[in-house]
């Protein structure tokens, strides 16, 4: 039984490096002014996909995600890591959008790709930190979701056993094929590139980036389908452009603030005992502590 | 004009702290705009749970009491909130970022075409004028949240499509009693009628679910140790000074990470929000992923060695030096004052 699989992955912007230009005037992010990585999350989610294949023969995964030109490094990294193809929706009507239109826009890619079992994305992408994606998805497909996952445990008979990890405990559920599950940073990490799908992959390209080379490139592609990274834009997938980007995202950024401490006047005190049993006892007399 | 609505979540058979915060918050929002405060309650034997709610300040209680609402499952909640949000048209929906309120809100936002901000810290009412539409909207949903890793933080608004919705996490707000007589209506939803069976197809097998042990948000005293603290065995000293002065110990998330201290006793933006009467940081840097949760605190006293760390510039009190030398100096000086 091959199990066909869409992971849904993210490039974001490596939040835990943000300089002074990571925001525009209109309260968009300047991605182009912060280091893209995969989204963590998604990775996970992509090692869940990949021990599917693992475990059940004939398997497929297919990375889909949406982004700029450069987010085929998304699928060119999971390519190398064992994923079979991918996807990249990219077109400048997707700009813009808040969860809502990412999720609409994702799904009406996904309805494309028709033939799959299961969509696998991560909880939440550390840009906006929303986990709104994936059961957006899931709603726009009339499919179930299984949120926090933290491993999937088994496929039999069309349904999916999953062990989820909530604030408080561990549930384990099951749910039919085709179904969305989001899965946890607690899960397993995903396994690094295969120095073997890095050479083979490595020249894989999106027909823009192809354009772009020199006139001298080599292009292989021709004889080696799987060097194609295919790339759709609006107009590859049916979609109503009231739901789209900016225009299809009822959330708007009304103003954005830097975050800047206000130093308060504080008491400088050393570590002698003077000064600390000062400061106890003064605790002590206006009853903060006592 | 169209209602708040609060979707309560049931722990252990009674109303989530989360949700009893949100209802407060709801109140005041309901009294801004001069509407009334509804509350959702969905799960299975739920009798006289309206008397937890009450209270808080709630107008109306809709209550769907059913088998099949426990435990919690997506599709069953999902159809029943939208049936409920299509008839009543709320202008503002409120869950708790929980893992149910970040499952079923994205549902529910997606079924409704509303949009939703997760994890706001702040939510306030206020105007929007459009300059490029040239249109002003009155009384929206200002949902204040941190983005980008808590760098910035950024108002979000939806001025076109309701509900406004937005979840908040545990300890985020505050919970106040509004009126211990206060009384509203209750309204029983017909569930039957909104369930269809695709809608029961996802199974709970098993379920394990723990107390939470530490309760570092009610304490009026928090005693925190950050990465300085050099080792679970140190974090000890902080135990000790909790247990004289009565007080819960914190952890910032690089402590919790090297297994000093324990994830629920995490303080900041992907812990708790504390707002205690005294936060003790003890080799805690201060960055603003810890700041953002117990910015709040009435009085700080930092123990940092490096007097130039960014916790000082939000201390009342700052001592520079090692937390081991200070810390049981403290706790020496005030069992010897308050005999
Ligand atoms: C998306 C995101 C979310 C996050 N959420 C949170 C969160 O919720 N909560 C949180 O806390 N962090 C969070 N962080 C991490 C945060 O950015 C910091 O890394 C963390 O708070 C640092 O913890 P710390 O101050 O204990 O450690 P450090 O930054 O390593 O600071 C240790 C401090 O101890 C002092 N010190 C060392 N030895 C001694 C000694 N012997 N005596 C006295 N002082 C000493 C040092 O001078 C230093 O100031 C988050 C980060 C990201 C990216
Ligand atoms: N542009 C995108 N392309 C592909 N997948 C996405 C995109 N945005 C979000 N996702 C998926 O949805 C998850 C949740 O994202 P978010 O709601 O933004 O936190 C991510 O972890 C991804 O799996």
């Amino acid at each position: 039984m091959g199990l066909k699989i869409i992971v849904l992955a993210k490039q974001v912007p490596d939040t835990r490096n943000v300089g002074k230009d990571a925001m525009k005037a209109d309260g968009t992010v300047n991605r182009a002014a912060l280091a893209a990585i995969f989204n963590p999350e998604d990775l996970n989610a992509l090692e869940q996909a990949l021990r599917l294949k693992d475990k059940y023969k004939d398997s497929t995964v297919t990375l889909l995600t949406m982004g700029p030109g450069r987010a085929a490094d998304i699928i060119r990294e999971g390519l190398f890591r064992g994923a079979d193809n991918g996807f990249l929706l990219t077109d400048r009507a997707f700009a813009g959008s808040d969860t809502l239109a990412t999720s609409y826009a994702l799904a009406c890619a996904i309805r494309k790709i028709a033939d799959y079992d299961l969509i696998i994305a991560g909880r939440q992408a550390i840009d906006g930190d929303t986990a709104q994606v994936g059961p957006q998805v899931a709603e726009k497909l009339h499919l179930p979701q299984v949120t926090y996952a933290e491993e999937v445990l088994k496929v039999e008979k069309g349904k999916i056993t999953i062990k989820r990890r909530l604030e408080r405990g561990v549930e384990t559920v099951e749910t039919p094929l085709p179904s969305v599950i989001t899965v946890n940073s607690s899960a397993p990490p995903c396994r690094p590139r295969a120095a073997k799908l890095l050479m083979k992959y490595k020249h894989a390209l999106t027909i823009s980036e192809r354009h772009a080379k020199a006139e001298d490139y080599i292009d292989l592609s021709a004889d080696r389908p799987y060097l194609n990274i295919q790339e759709w834009s609006v107009n590859d997938v049916e979609t109503d452009a009231k739901w789209l980007g900016l225009s299809g995202s009822p959330t708007k950024v009304k103003s954005i603030e830097n975050v800047v401490f206000q130093a308060k006047e504080a008491k400088v005190l050393t570590t002698s005992d003077a000064d600390v049993e000062g400061l106890v006892k003064e605790l002590m007399a206006n009853h903060t502590i006592g | 004009m169209n209602s708040v609505f609060v979707i309560c979540e049931i722990e252990e058979g009674k109303v989530a702290d989360v949700s009893l915060e949100l209802l407060t918050k709801g109140r005041s929002l309901a009294s801004t705009l001069q509407c009334k405060l509804e509350a959702l309650v969905l799960g299975h034997q739920l009798n006289g749970i309206e008397k937890e709610i009450f209270p808080y300040g709630a107008d109306v209680v809709h209550i769907g009491d059913d088998a099949r609402l426990a435990p919690y499952t997506t599709l069953p909640h999902a159809a029943v909130v939208n049936a409920l949000f299509r008839e009543e048209k709320p202008q503002i929906g409120l869950l708790g970022a929980t893992t149910m309120g970040r499952d079923l809100g994205p549902r529910v936002s997606s079924a409704l075409v509303s949009g939703l901000t997760a994890d706001c810290t702040a939510l306030e009412i206020g105007d929007h004028e459009d300059k490029k539409a040239g249109k002003t909207y009155k009384n929206l949903l200002y949902q204040i949240r941190p983005a980008f890793g808590g760098n910035i933080v950024a108002t979000i608004i939806n001025p076109d499509c309701r509900p406004q919705m937005a979840t908040v996490r545990e300890g985020v707000m505050k919970k106040e009693i509004f009126s211990a007589t206060h009384k509203g209506t209750v309204k029983k939803i017909d569930v039957d009628k909104l369930l269809k069976p695709e809608d029961l197809v996802v199974k709970v097998l098993e379920r394990h679910m723990e107390k939470s042990r530490v309760n570092i948000k009610n304490s009026s005293i928090i005693v925190a140790g950050g990465y300085g603290m050099g080792s679970k065995e140190n974090f000890q000293v902080l135990y000790d000074l909790a247990e004289v002065l009565g007080a819960e110990v914190g952890a910032s998330r690089a402590a919790v990470d090297a297994g000093y201290a324990d994830h629920d006793r995490q303080v900041g933006q992907t812990g708790v929000t504390v707002r205690p009467k005294l936060y003790i940081a003890c080799g805690i840097s201060g960055q603003i992923q810890h700041t953002a949760g117990m910015e709040e605190s009435a009085m700080v006293i930092a123990i940092n060695n490096d007097p130039m760390a960014p916790i000082n510039r939000m201390a009342d009190y700052v001592i520079t030096g090692d937390v081991m030398e200070v810390v049981p100096k403290m706790i020496k000086y005030y069992k010897k004052n308050s005999k």
